[in-house]
Formats: structure tokens, C-alpha cells, sequence
């Protein structure tokens, strides 16, 4: 029996030996290498490799938080998230509710909702764009040569409103949120709807035979019934949400592309993940560190925030 | 309480649950026309001509279809290249993925060795670290390993996934004891084991992982751009990003739509055939791709 259980320990080290060897290179050590980045002042790949040597200090977090261009990437981060999270939530679990209490074409529908998952978020975002876009060569105020305004527009149009620049040169701050804000929801729904009707589909019918029985009002099996038995996925789906939204990049470049904004204010919705790949590429790896160790924290602290707030609420 | 009353609360409530359910599918109607617009605009767009999609009244249906549109956009965006170079990374890095992925899931789920908790638990936390802060050290370690521009760099650093690893031990442990206690009686040995019974048992995770690894190399696109943006070694998300730069303006929107359907085609063909594989794996992780 001794003999099996060693010779057991190092075959399952072997097992284990491309996964630790991967994860060493390329997990564990940059997450010490991050830090230690972080925390030498200025620090620079570049320079380091000419021989440069830089002093421990917390300058590069000092700078970022300082940093205007980081102030507006965390205004943006935040906004979406805040904007994107209760919304696409509140949707899909409408969604989910209405499609768990049908019983003809619901798995049509199911399978519509699930389409948006399985996309290419830049090239989706790309349609976005050609459907908000006002096409002609359009300035602003002056010299406008609108040739089409978008679908968007026309429909706005159609139903009586007037058209917006929502993209374009000249185009609001406003406008741009509101776009990515129909883009990111349209984008998150399917997975929470998807976690929610599994969660939904779990529930025991005998509450809902009870509750009818006595006569209880749709609105308060709702709240009394449904809601609280549901309350672990919608903890779920609220903490993904938050975490996701935190690292939201892609959505942004598959609507404005790399310039992140429109033409005339470039970088104007660059968000975290965006500030930190922007001073990766400039070499500057202690600011890409400190603000990755930001966002971090964020996320830890939202995380935990949730976590409190569900132990309280969500009846498991 | 008479009867009458009672026949009138009846269609009451029957006509109330009527009005309810036609509510319900006017709302899950409407959202789901809304999910599905962009998808029919991509398609219908990409078969005009550019005077008709200038037009300043939409049309719902284009009234020349123009497949060339596809043509163009084929050559534009150079598609036939970084269809192969995504194809080739893709392949390559879930073939390696799912060994490492199989191997270290078996140690996790059927072999004992000292420390083995605290290891599994080290590895779920690394799971919390935003992947960004991972970014910034391995690019300065690929740069160092020399690795730029090449095929390996957008394989090798992601092979190891500790999500896969956890969905497959969940699914090893599942596996009666008695079957492998049986296999050892039998002589049968570990590896053999691991081939015969537990593989052909987990099939369904198995398939859930390499249809979500291939759509991740399919979208991966902040990476690639960044380690290996060259004209040999280019993804396709990069490189439609980069056939078609303008988002605004006066786009010849017909031939980037009739681009963007083609990227977007394969992962509607896996969305079809393969549907309850993704939703299986998707529906325990929140991650996209």
C-alpha cells in the first residue's frame, strides 16, 4: 500500500507538470511581477533593459489617480457599468419570467435570446455602428450633406422624433453613452437570460400551486415567490455583470474602433482595460501596473460589496 | 356567493389570464425582434449596392441582390489568410489545452498526493485576477522569450485554463469509485483508465470546452493585436478591425457588412449544430469566448 501511495505522489505531479510549469511562466510570476512593477517608481520595460534601475515608492499610483486621462477612463468604466448592469438585469429577468410562464414558441424564443451570445463583439459592434451612423459628409452644424441618417434615425424619424448625431463628428457625450449602453445590453442579455430561466425552471411548481390556491395576486407571487427563490442567480448574474462591466473594451473599439470616441474627440469613451493597454504600448509598464492593481481592487471591492449586500438578501 | 357571481368571476379571471398571455407575447415578440434586427440589417445590408444603402429612405429588402459584395470584401479584408491563421491557432492551442486540461483534471479527481486541496484552492483564486494585470508582464515575457510575431505567442500563454480544469474534475468525480477500483483489480492501469472510461464519459465537457476554446481564438482580439499584429500571422478579428478602419462617415458599408456576416458566419453554423454544448458550458462560467 505505501509502495502505490508514492508511487501515486509523483505520477500526479507529473499529470500536474504542464499545467504548473504554464502557470508559473505565465500566471504566478506576472502576478508578482505586477506588483513589483507597480510599486518602482516610473518604471519602464524599456529602460530597464538599458540598464536603468528605478527606487520603490508608490508614484505610479499617485500619478494615475492624478492622471486626468485615467480620471475620464474610470467616469466612463463606471457610468456603463451603473447604466448597463440594472438595465440589462431588470430585462432579462423580465424576459426570463415572461418566457418561463408561456408554453408555445418558448424554445423558438429561447433560442433568439441566445443568438446575440455566440457573436464576434467587434464585428456585431461594426452593424451597430452602420445602424447609428448618419452617412453623408457631415461636419457638425455647418456644411451638413446628410445622404442617409441610419436606420436608427429613420425609425426615431418615423415615429415622430427628431434624428440625433449619435456617432459621428460633432456627436454628444450623451448620444455615445447611450449608444454603448444599447450595445452592452443587447450584448450581456443572453447569458443572464439564460442563468435566470435555468433558475427559473428549478423552482418547485408547488409553491406556485400553493400560492394559487389561496388566491395570491400575480405582482406578489412575483416579490414573495419568485424573486427570493431566484435571488442566488440574480446574485450571480449582478456580480458577473459588474465584473464584466469593469473590464469592458472591445464593445467600445467594435463601435468607434481604436480611436475610441468619435473622430473629432478621440479617446473620449476609453475605459480602465483601455488605459492599461494604452500604457503597455508606450512602455509604460509601472502606470499599466498600477492602474491594473486599480481595477483589481475595484473589482475585489464591488465583488465583496455584492456578496455582503446577497448574504443579507438572498435566501439559498 | 350564487352562481351567477361565481360564472362571472370565472370569465373575469379567464379573460384576465387571456389578456395576460397576449401581453407576454406582445413583449417577448417586440424583444425578440429587437435581438434579432442588427443580425437581419448585417445581412440585408451587405446585399445592396452602395447607391441603395445611400438612399435617404431605407429599403427592407434589397432590390438587386449583389453577392459580389461578398467577393469584395473577401479580397478587401484579405479573409482567406486570417481565416487559415485563426483556424491553425485555434486547433493547435485547444489540441494542447484539452491534454493539459485532461491530465491535470485527473490528478485533481482521482489521485491523492500531499497538498492537493490547497493547490486546487490556489488555482480557482488565480480565477478572480482580471487577466489585464496577467497581460502587462507576459507581454514583456514574450517579448524576452522572442516570441513576437509568431503562431506560439498567441497559442502557448493561454493553454492552461483553471476554468476548464475545475469543469472537468467536477465531471471525473462524478464517476463511481468502483469503476476505477475494478480497473485496478483488472490490472488495468491509470493511464489506460484515464483513456478507456473516463474520457469517453466526460464527452459532453469535453466538446463544451473545445467549441468555447475555438470561439475564443475566433474573438480574441486584444492579444493578438497587441503580440502578433503582422500580415502573416494576423487573427480575424484584428484583421477586420483593421481592413476597415472608419466607423463613421461615408462608409461603403455594404462590403464591411457583407465582411463582418462572413466573421460571424462560422459561429452561427456552431451556434445551430451545436447549441446545447455551448449553453451547458457557458451557463457556469459568465465568461465570454
Amino acid at each position: 500500500m505505501q509502495m502505490v501511495e508514492s508511487e501515486h505522489k509523483w505520477k500526479a505531479w507529473l499529470y500536474l507538470s504542464p499545467a504548473i510549469v504554464l502557470l508559473l511562466v505565465f500566471t504566478v510570476w506576472p502576478i508578482i511581477n505586477t506588483v513589483r512593477m507597480a510599486f518602482l517608481e516610473n518604471y519602464s520595460g524599456l529602460k530597464a533593459v538599458g540598464g536603468m534601475t528605478f527606487s520603490f515608492g508608490i508614484g505610479n499610483f499617485q500619478k494615475v489617480v492624478k492622471y486626468q486621462k485615467f480620471l475620464q477612463c474610470m467616469k466612463n468604466t463606471i457610468l456603463l457599468c451603473i447604466l448597463t448592469v440594472p438595465i440589462s438585469t431588470i430585462l432579462a429577468l423580465l424576459i426570463a419570467v415572461c418566457l418561463n410562464s408561456i408554453k408555445f414558441l418558448q424554445k423558438p424564443l429561447q433560442t433568439i435570446f441566445f443568438l446575440p451570445y455566440v457573436t464576434n463583439s467587434i464585428a456585431i459592434g461594426m452593424v451597430f455602428a452602420a445602424m447609428f451612423n448618419i452617412v453623408g459628409s457631415f461636419y457638425g452644424s455647418e456644411n451638413e450633406i446628410v445622404v442617409t441618417a441610419g436606420i436608427i434615425n429613420n425609425i426615431l424619424e418615423a415615429l415622430g422624433f427628431h434624428k440625433v448625431n449619435w456617432i459621428n463628428s460633432g456627436s454628444s457625450y450623451g448620444a455615445n453613452i447611450t449608444v454603448m449602453t444599447v450595445y452592452i445590453v443587447w450584448n450581456a442579455l443572453p447569458f443572464k437570460i439564460l442563468v435566470l430561466l435555468g433558475g427559473l425552471q428549478s423552482i418547485d411548481k408547488q409553491y406556485y400551486d400553493a400560492a394559487r390556491v389561496d388566491g395570491t395576486s400575480r405582482r406578489r407571487i412575483f416579490w414573495k415567490i419568485t424573486v427570493p427563490l431566484l435571488s442566488p442567480m440574480l446574485a450571480y448574474v449582478i456580480i458577473t455583470g459588474f465584473i464584466g462591466g469593469f473590464k469592458e473594451y472591445t464593445s467600445i473599439v467594435g463601435i468607434f474602433g481604436e480611436k475610441m470616441g468619435p473622430p473629432d474627440d478621440a479617446l473620449r469613451l476609453n475605459t480602465m482595460v483601455g488605459f492599461i493597454y494604452d500604457a503597455l504600448s508606450t512602455n509604460n509598464q509601472g502606470r499599466a501596473s498600477a492602474a491594473a492593481l486599480i481595477l483589481f481592487g475595484i473589482i475585489l471591492i464591488v465583488t465583496l460589496i455584492n456578496l455582503r449586500v446577497s448574504k443579507k438578501r438572498v435566501h439559498y | 356567493m350564487n352562481e351567477n357571481t361565481i360564472e362571472k368571476t370565472r370569465i373575469r379571471q379567464r379573460a384576465v389570464g387571456a389578456l395576460v398571455q397576449v401581453l407576454l407575447y406582445a413583449f417577448l415578440l417586440l424583444m425578440a425582434l429587437i435581438v434579432l434586427f442588427p443580425f437581419y440589417w448585417m445581412v440585408i445590408s451587405s446585399l445592396k449596392t452602395l447607391d441603395e444603402y445611400r438612399m435617404s429612405v431605407p429599403t427592407f429588402f434589397p432590390r438587386r441582390v449583389m453577392l459580389s459584395n461578398y467577393a469584395d470584401a473577401f479580397t478587401t479584408a484579405n479573409l482567406g489568410r486570417l481565416f487559415l491563421n485563426t483556424m491553425y491557432v485555434g486547433i493547435v492551442s485547444t489540441l494542447l489545452s484539452l491534454v493539459i486540461t485532461i491530465l491535470s483534471a485527473f490528478a485533481f479527481a482521482r489521485l491523492e498526493f500531499k497538498g492537493k486541496n490547497a493547490l486546487f484552492g490556489a488555482l480557482l483564486a488565480t480565477m478572480m485576477i482580471p487577466g489585464e494585470l496577467f497581460t502587462i508582464t507576459n507581454y514583456s515575457t514574450v517579448t524576452k522569450l522572442g516570441w513576437m510575431n509568431t503562431y506560439t505567442v498567441l497559442i502557448v500563454p493561454f493553454l492552461v485554463s483553471v476554468f476548464y480544469i475545475y469543469l472537468l474534475r467536477q465531471n471525473f468525480m462524478q464517476i463511481p469509485d468502483e469503476l476505477y477500483l475494478a480497473a485496478k483489480v483488472d490490472g488495468t492501469g491509470d493511464f489506460k483508465y484515464l483513456l478507456k472510461v473516463m474520457i469517453p464519459l466526460s464527452l459532453p465537457t469535453l466538446i463544451s470546452i473545445t467549441i468555447l476554446k475555438m470561439m475564443g481564438a475566433w474573438n480574441s482580439y486584444i492579444w493578438p493585436r497587441l503580440v502578433a499584429n503582422d500580415e502573416k500571422h494576423r487573427m480575424i478579428t484584428n484583421g477586420l478591425r483593421n481592413a476597415f478602419t472608419e466607423t463613421t462617415g461615408d462608409v461603403n458599408y455594404p462590403v464591411q457588412m457583407a465582411a463582418v456576416a462572413l466573421v460571424s458566419l462560422p459561429l452561427f453554423l456552431v451556434f445551430i449544430f451545436l447549441r446545447k454544448y455551448i449553453m451547458k458550458g457557458v451557463s457556469r462560467s459568465g465568461i465570454k469566448g
